[in-house]
């Protein structure tokens, strides 16, 4: 059965709301302060000791991001952990709040579809998401001309660059699935902790786990060394289920150029190429064009079945 | 007189195997104030859904101010002001930021949405707070801000669920007036309610709802004369034993419930007071008062779901 008018009507309104609520919410300065001060601390305190480097490696600016400073784990460390907490913040409350604060049938009472409610709260929080990390992305930049004293290159600029979408895109993931828990539970406090669930299991147990699953569903036959491949095989694709996995190795090729692969390499492989020697940006994007298109994928695939499920959803508290 | 503004045909929905709705049929005259009235539970809620398209109907079909709130939702949403059951705002917002973001929501041009709102809340007595965050609000005054957001958008029809639940008495009167003066703008209303006494005081007309079904349909006046068949209800006061026979023998006495222990209500076919008062002196009671009591809406309703257990 078709229905007349647009189901986007209503979209920007709902995304203002949104993103002014998400800007202005104590929840989200506490977040932001947190972000910032372990971003740029990290950030900061890996700086002195890339500074010996700026002779011998072409892309300093990128150690910024990757180098850990002990106790200090690299800025991209902090980000994989910080960017599901700030993204579940920012989602697992979305539908069900309305719920609670009885506003959802006065909403939905007004001109517009509930795709406009969903697709507008799902894009403020991506956009919020989009400018704290932007913001963040500058910062750790600036400083880096600050400190080292020089400019970044193009390539370094543009590696950054990709390296920041793909945090946007894992993101993404993390907003989706605390919006997909807060359209399944009707308390807040419980989608935040099935959030906060799943995120514990990827963020910790799901390098525990691999193993274990890849010995028992492909281990390795002692009498055949080409069984040990297949193993390690299938060990990744298994550990690739987590975005954790998917984010850190975009992150690896994008901000480690000298990265040729991010499985195993046969030593004939590596025949004839020059140890050491980076990759251009190009040929780094196609290593990791999977990833991305996996975590964009999964943002697609859990945003559609919140969607669904919202759809189907009785107004009535 | 011209097509009904709210029309439903068989509307019916079933959740699984609970039916919400039944056959629903119902026409609604632009202009009216009426009233579904009805015990929780027995299905106003989901008619009101259906008829604004939030709830898809199991079968049958609706139209409201000429369009069919299942595939042209946004048509009606446009003409039609709703004020849920325990309304809701955002509590950390003033009254006026709740107002421009439905405003927008429901596309009043830009340049028109400061005056309405200047309007609509004035109208509704709430243009001192409106900066105030709702979460100062009293119950009355969130109300009122619903009727301001209907106001605002120039609603052709106000639904109203459960309008006067949880308000006191002061409130209740200043809301019922509201109601009024916007009947007197020609504003098309239905109003869900359990209370009685307020649907009686402003409802044109009133359907009885029970278990998903429409009891009965039509004025007040006229249901009171149907059901309670021109009765007379007189209460009296009145100490002794076996009373209740007593009265019972008197010719025209149509029924005689005990209320408290010494009040007793008295159906009859003709004002009996005489009568009644010579029989509970006979039979040794102590008369203490006899009064016409005004037949009610409650009359009717009760002694409507009453039957409808018995027959159960």
């Amino acid at each position: 059965m078709r229905r007349e008018g647009s189901a986007l009507s209503g979209v920007g309104t709902v995304l203002l709301k949104e993103l002014a609520d998400n800007l202005t919410s104590t929840r989200m300065r506490l977040l932001e302060l947190l972000i910032f001060v372990t971003g740029a601390g990290a950030a900061y305190s890996t700086i002195g000791a890339v500074k010996d480097q700026i002779s011998e490696y072409p892309f300093v600016f990128l150690l910024i991001f990757t180098t850990a400073h002990e106790p200090l784990p690299s800025f991209v460390g902090f980000l994989g952990f910080l960017i599901p907490i700030v993204a579940i913040a920012l989602g697992f409350d979305a539908v069900n709040s309305e719920f609670n604060r009885r506003t959802m049938s006065r909403i939905l009472a007004q001109p517009i579809y509930r795709d406009a409610l969903l697709i507008g709260k799902f894009l403020a929080g991506l956009l919020t998401l989009a400018v704290v990390l932007s913001a963040l992305w500058l910062l750790v930049l600036g400083l880096g001309i600050l400190l080292l004293g020089l400019p970044p290159n193009t390539d370094e600029v543009l590696r950054g660059f990709a390296f920041l979408i793909a945090a946007i895109a894992y993101g993404g993931v993390w907003l989706a699935l605390a919006m997909l828990f807060s359209v399944i539970f009707r308390s807040a406090a419980t989608a935040a902790l099935a959030g906060l669930a799943v995120w514990l299991l990827f963020a910790f147990f799901w390098e525990m786990l691999v193993p274990i699953v890849t010995m028992a569903v492909a281990p390795p036959d002692p009498y055949d060394p080409l069984s040990a491949l297949r193993t390690i095989d299938v060990g990744m694709d298994i550990s690739r289920i987590s975005p954790n996995t998917l984010f850190s190795e975009a992150t690896l090729a994008f901000l480690s150029p000298t990265t040729r692969a991010l499985g195993p390499v046969l030593s004939s492989q590596v025949q004839g190429s020059i140890r050491g020697a980076p990759l251009p940006l190009a040929d780094s994007l196609m290593m990791v064009w999977p990833q991305l298109t996996a975590l964009l994928a999964s943002v697609i695939l859990l945003f559609v079945i919140a969607y669904v499920l919202f759809q189907r959803q009785e107004v009535r508290a | 007189m011209s097509e009904a503004i709210i029309i439903a045909e068989q509307l019916t929905k079933a959740y699984g195997r609970a039916i919400a709705v039944d056959h629903l049929d119902l026409a609604i005259e632009q202009g009216e104030v009426f009233g579904l009235l009805g015990p929780n539970g027995a299905g106003k809620t989901t008619t009101i859904l259906m008829l604004l398209g939030l709830t898809e109907p199991t079968s049958g079909r609706a139209r409201v101010a000429g369009f069919d709130p299942l595939r042209q939702p946004l048509e009606v949403k446009r003409r039609v002001g709703y004020m849920p059951d325990q309304v809701g705002f955002y509590d950390n917002l003033s009254g006026l930021v709740n107002l421009r973001y439905t405003a927008r929501l429901s596309g009043i041009p830009a340049g028109e949405i400061e005056s309405r709102i200047d309007a609509a809340l004035s109208r509704v007595g709430l243009a001192e707070v409106a900066a105030k965050a709702v979460k100062t609000y009293s119950r009355g005054m969130r109300q009122r801000l619903a009727i301001a957001e209907i106001l605002m958008k120039q609603a052709q029809i106000a639904i109203l669920d459960e309008p006067t639940g949880g308000l006191d008495p002061q409130a209740t009167r200043e809301f019922l007036e509201l109601i009024r003066s916007l009947k007197h703008d020609g504003m098309t209303i239905l109003l869900s309610s359990h209370l009685l006494d307020l649907v009686q005081s402003v409802c044109d007309r009133v359907a009885l709802f029970n278990a998903g079904r429409l009891g009965l349909i039509g004025r007040v006046d006229d249901l009171l004369r149907d059901v309670l068949g021109g009765s007379h209800v007189l209460r009296l006061e009145a100490t002794g034993h076996g009373l209740d026979d007593a009265i019972r023998a008197v010719p025209g006495v149509k029924r005689v419930s005990v209320e408290q222990d010494i009040v007793f209500r008295i159906e009859t076919s003709d004002d009996l007071r005489p009568e009644i008062a010579r029989a509970v002196v006979r039979a040794g009671g102590g008369l203490i008062s006899i009064a016409a009591g005004h037949a009610s809406l409650e009359e009717v309703y009760t002694r409507y779901f009453e039957g409808v257990r018995d027959a159960a």
